[in-house]
This record gives structure tokens, sequence and C-alpha cells, in this order.
């Protein structure tokens, strides 16, 4: 170790002895700045907190009122008939949406059937086929369709199904809810692959798979729990659609789980018990609204949980 | 102080037969498969040519070390072994790289089965985030083995080959993605090992490990080197020296000079060789 105290070399001149430390000028005047905005800038920081911690509070509001609204407005008539009944005549007392719920859930099959195939196979096909000018049109057109109008797509739908068959028809609905679905999935399906490592990719082509093998066993399983968080999300988008349906399914008041019959849905079914002028159809409304979002909660944490897979990307 | 161990880490363990009797050179040894002669074999990337004519025998139940710089070339030439290089946009090359006399880019040859032939190994272990047992298992399984005993049997094999099976045995149907750096690199050598290759390509497999879990697989390479060949790219010359009976030297897409690693360290014939070995460039 050398002495930082020992001479640096021979030529050294002897330094001027250094007076009491203490501040130049200009950090006196820096210092000074400081003492006079302080409180001003201790109150600002407050006020910024305040205001970003009431936009967050504010952000979850609409949901804690809908949530709270519906409760108290529908859960009063939530009960074992209102699961297992179908709607009785105007006026009458009791009855349900067991047929809606039904019809909800074979409209979302139905859709899924329609939309996933389509969105997958799109989605794998822009993640594998990048920067070519097929994959670029494709992306651009597929953003355009995402944000394309639900009622645009029910009258696209009446047009060329309903019209055609001559009739209200379930799958004229579903298709509506699957074309509605495939741009989101496609997205979401290209984005999942984009991330699964290259060298993983490289690995399984290692081993002697083909390209296609490749694609299919090794980066689509890979990116399969996003892809099913993607799935999930378009289901819970379109479980709630209302106008399309208006065009294609039409509405039933009775059972039928027919895809080639007008079938019930439960956003249709609140909407035509909402604009009656019966009391009693108004609160089994309420109760339908709350049953529906109850539906989409499940499928969210459904997407929550299939992205926790037990062989995951990540770890080290 | 490292140079000393040139040339004496393999055969202070005594070796078997000699190998390529009356030369220093590598020859091709006919008595086993995996023999792979590169003839004037020229790469490009685009416009970009990333290979100059390389020409060089790796011979069969060998170790061959490939060092140089960073963008010398070695690794494009260690993927063009198994026609991975290929796959990338806009590549194409000249010449001829033969395993066992056969061209690789003969247009008969299907790059599906020569790569079940030349296994590989990467720099970055890459195990599919799959079970331990899953992760040997693929090959076999694509490469058409269907008996579930035969495949646990290859398994249990490949694992032991890999020198892992010891510490993996009972929790093979855990995730690959627990198992340590040195682990998951080990299981990616028993994947590629299930599919029995003729050659096995190793990519700077130790590159982001630490010592002990380095000397593990120079190890685990110096046992392999009996059954297979076996073609490392090293940044790490020390290693090149520790683990490889022949050494080749690429400098800006050339092959500068490839010999027996323990003269190539101690008298090289070239002087970029030396300029290299000796720490004055690179």
């Amino acid at each position: 170790m050398t002495d930082i105290n020992a001479p640096r070399g021979p030529a050294s001149p002897p330094k001027p002895a250094v007076r009491t430390a203490r501040p130049s000028v200009m950090q006196r005047a820096a210092a000074e700045r400081t003492q006079t905005t302080i409180g001003r800038r201790r109150v600002v920081n407050v006020v910024m907190v305040g205001v970003t911690f009431g936009a967050a509070i504010l952000a979850t509001l609409p949901l804690i009122f809908i949530l709270g609204h519906l409760i108290v407005a529908g859960a009063s008539s939530i009960n074992v008939d209102f699961f297992t009944q179908i709607p009785k005549p105007p006026g009458e007392a009791g009855g349900g949406m067991a047929n809606a719920m039904v019809g909800t859930l074979v409209l979302i099959l139905a859709a899924s059937a329609f939309g996933l195939p389509i969105g997958i196979g799109a989605g794998l096909y822009l993640a594998e086929n990048r920067g070519t000018h097929l994959a670029n049109a494709v992306r651009f057109l597929s953003d355009v369709l995402n944000g394309l109008p639900s009622i645009v797509m029910g009258i696209f739908a009446w047009q060329f199904l309903v019209k055609p068959m001559a009739k209200f028809t379930a799958l004229a609905g579903g298709i509506a809810l699957g074309a509605m679905m495939i741009p989101l999935v496609t997205r979401t399906t290209e984005e999942m692959i984009r991330i699964v490592p290259v060298s993983l990719r490289e690995a399984a082509l290692a081993l002697g798979y083909s390209r296609w093998r490749t694609s299919l066993v090794v980066v689509l399983r890979t990116a399969l729990p996003g892809i099913v968080t993607g799935a999930l999300v378009a289901v819970s988008r379109i479980a709630g659609e209302t106008a399309p349906l208006l065009f294609t399914v039409l509405g039933n008041q009775f059972w039928s789980a027919s895809l080639r019959e007008p079938i019930a849905a439960l956003p249709l079914q609140i909407f035509n018990f909402a604009i009656s002028p019966y009391d009693q159809q108004h609160a089994l409304a309420w109760a339908g609204a709350l049953v529906l979002i109850g539906i989409v909660l499940i499928i969210s944490l459904a997407a929550r949980f299939a992205t926790r897979s037990r062989f995951g990307l990540g770890g080290d | 102080m490292s140079l000393q161990i040139v040339g004496t880490g393999n055969r202070e363990r005594g070796t078997e037969a000699p190998r390529s009797v009356g030369s220093q050179f590598p020859v091709p040894d006919s008595r086993h498969p995996g023999n792979i002669q590169a003839k004037d074999f020229s790469f490009w990337y685009g416009p970009k040519q990333a290979l100059y004519d390389v020409s060089i025998t790796i011979p069969a139940r060998a170790v061959t070390a490939f060092i140089g710089p960073s963008g010398c070339g070695k690794s494009t030439f260690l993927r063009s072994i198994n026609r991975l290089q290929g796959l990338i946009p806009g590549a194409r090359q000249t010449g001829a790289i033969e395993l066992d006399g056969e061209n690789i880019y003969s247009a008969s040859l299907n790059p599906v089965s020569l790569r079940q032939r030349v296994g590989m190994v990467f720099q970055r272990w890459n195990p599919f985030p799959k079970s331990i047992y899953d992760n040997v298992a693929y090959g076999p399984r694509i490469n058409g083995t269907a008996s579930r005993s035969k495949i646990d049997e290859i398994v249990e094999q490949s694992l032991r080959r890999a020198a892992l099976w010891d510490e993996v045995k009972d929790r093979l149907r855990q995730s690959a993605l627990g198992l340590s750096g040195g682990q998951q690199q080990r299981l990616c050598i028993a994947r590629a090992l299930a599919n029995e290759p003729e050659v096995l390509l190793l990519d700077e497999p130790a590159s982001a490990l630490d010592p002990i879990a380095t000397q593990k697989i120079e190890e685990l390479l110096y046992e392999l080197r009996s059954e297979l060949t076996i073609v490392i790219v090293t940044h790490n010359m020390q290693q090149a020296a520790r683990v490889s009976d022949y050494t080749a030297f690429f400098y800006l897409g050339r092959l500068v000079e490839v010999n027996n690693t323990g003269q190539l360290f101690t008298t090289p014939r070239e002087e970029r060789t030396e300029a290299y070995i000796t720490g004055r460039f690179g």
C-alpha cells in the first residue's frame, strides 16, 4: 500500500495551507434556494400522491358501485327457481332464467368452436412468418376487426346468415360472436408465441423435429398457458355481448339448446326484462345481470389460474 | 502457467488405442462412424460471407475444439454441421461437409434424419419447460420409439451417460427448470444423447457455468469421447487444452490451423495462432 500522504514526486511544490472548510458562494446559493423552496415542494409532493391515489380509487369505484347495486337489487331474486325455471308469462310471480343461462353456454361453445381454431391458427401463422407482406396485412386487418363495433357485426351476420336461412338461429349468433373473438385470439396467440425463446425452437430442431412439428409440439405447447388466457379473455368479452344477438338469435322464452333454432341468452333476457313494464321482471333482470357478472368473473379467475402452469416459462 | 497443462490432461488419464497413428494431424478413423470432413466449405449470411473455404477433418471418437475470437465463424461452422444454420433466411453455402462420406447438404439427405445423427448442445441451456423425464424422452419419442419400458430404459441410460442420474433419479417427474444451471446443461446433453447420435456438437457449453459445473461438463466430455465424435466451440483456451484431442483455430472466417492440441498450443505453425494463444489479440 502506498501512503497517500506521502509526497507524490520530487518536484511537487508545497501546497498552500487549506483554511477551514467552507462552502463556496455557489454552494451556499444553492443551499439557500433549497431552503426557500423546500416547503412548496413538500406540498406539491403530497398533493400529487393524493391525486394519483384518488384516481386509483376512482378507477375501481364503478365496479364496486355496480356490484353493490346488483347485489342489492338482484340478490333477493336469486333462488333455486332462478337457476332451474324458465321465465313465467308477464305479470306472474316466480320463474327464472335457466334457459338463458343454457343459451349463453351454447353460444359461448359455438363461438369458441368457430373462433378459437381460426384465431389460434392465424396467430401461429403470424408468429412464424412475421415480416412477410401477408402477415403484416393480416395483422393490420385483424386490429381493425378488433375495433369493429359489435352492432356492425350483428348487422353483418343478419345480412349474410339470418337472411339467407330465413330464420333466426343460435348458429348465426355463435358465428357472429366467434368472429368477434378471432382478432383477439389471433393477437394474443401471436404475442405468446413470440415470447417463446428461440433457444427452445433450436433445441427441438436439433433433436430432429421437423419445422411444423416444432411449431406445434414445442412452441404452441410452451405458449399454451398464455393462449388459454387469451381465449378465456375473449370468451368473457363476448359472453356479455348483446348487440350481435339482437340480430341473430332473437331470444326465446322456452327451453332450447338447438343451434338451428332461436335461443335465449342472458344479455338478451336482461335487455328484454329491463325494458318491460313489470317490477317482477325488473328484479329478474337485476338478478340476471348479477349472474352474468359472476360468470365473467369466474372465467377471469380461470384465466388467472391457467397462467400458473407447473412447468411455465421462467424459472432460471 | 496454464499452458503447462496443455496436452497432458487427457494423456495423464491414460488413452486407449493411439489415435491417428503416424500423424499429429487429424485423420478419419475408419473403424468408427461419425467422421466429418469439410471440403472448401463457404457460408454466407445474405451478402456477408462468414466462412471461407474451410477444409478440415474431424475424426470419430475424439474431441475436436474450435477456438478463435468472437465473430471468427467457429459457431457458424459448428451449426453448419447439423444444418441448423441453414434455417436462417438468406443463408447459403458452397462446398461440402461430409459425414462418413455422405454430403450432408445433398438434396437426398433429410435434415431431420441428419439432426438425429448429429446432436447439439447450446451455450445457453434450453430444457423444455417440462419434466426431467419428458425432456430426455423427447428425442426417442419423435424418432419412433413407442414402447414405454424402452423409453424408460433410454431415459435412465442417457441420464447416466450424462452423469446426472444420481442427482435426479428421485425427481424425474419434476420440472427441469428447477435444476441448477450446470444440471440443466447436463440434462441437455442427456437429451441429445438419448437420440444415440454419432456426433455431438457443443456450442460453448460451459461459458455460463461456474468452475465446478464446468469441470463436471469437461469430465463428461472426456468420458463420452470413447463413444462418439465430439466437437466443441469454446472461448476458453485452457478448456480447449484440457478437453480436446485436436484444436482448430479460426480467424476472420478462415480455418487458420488445425492440429493435435498439444502441438497447436506449444508449437503453432502459424504466427496468427501463436499471437492468439499467447493473448496478443482476441
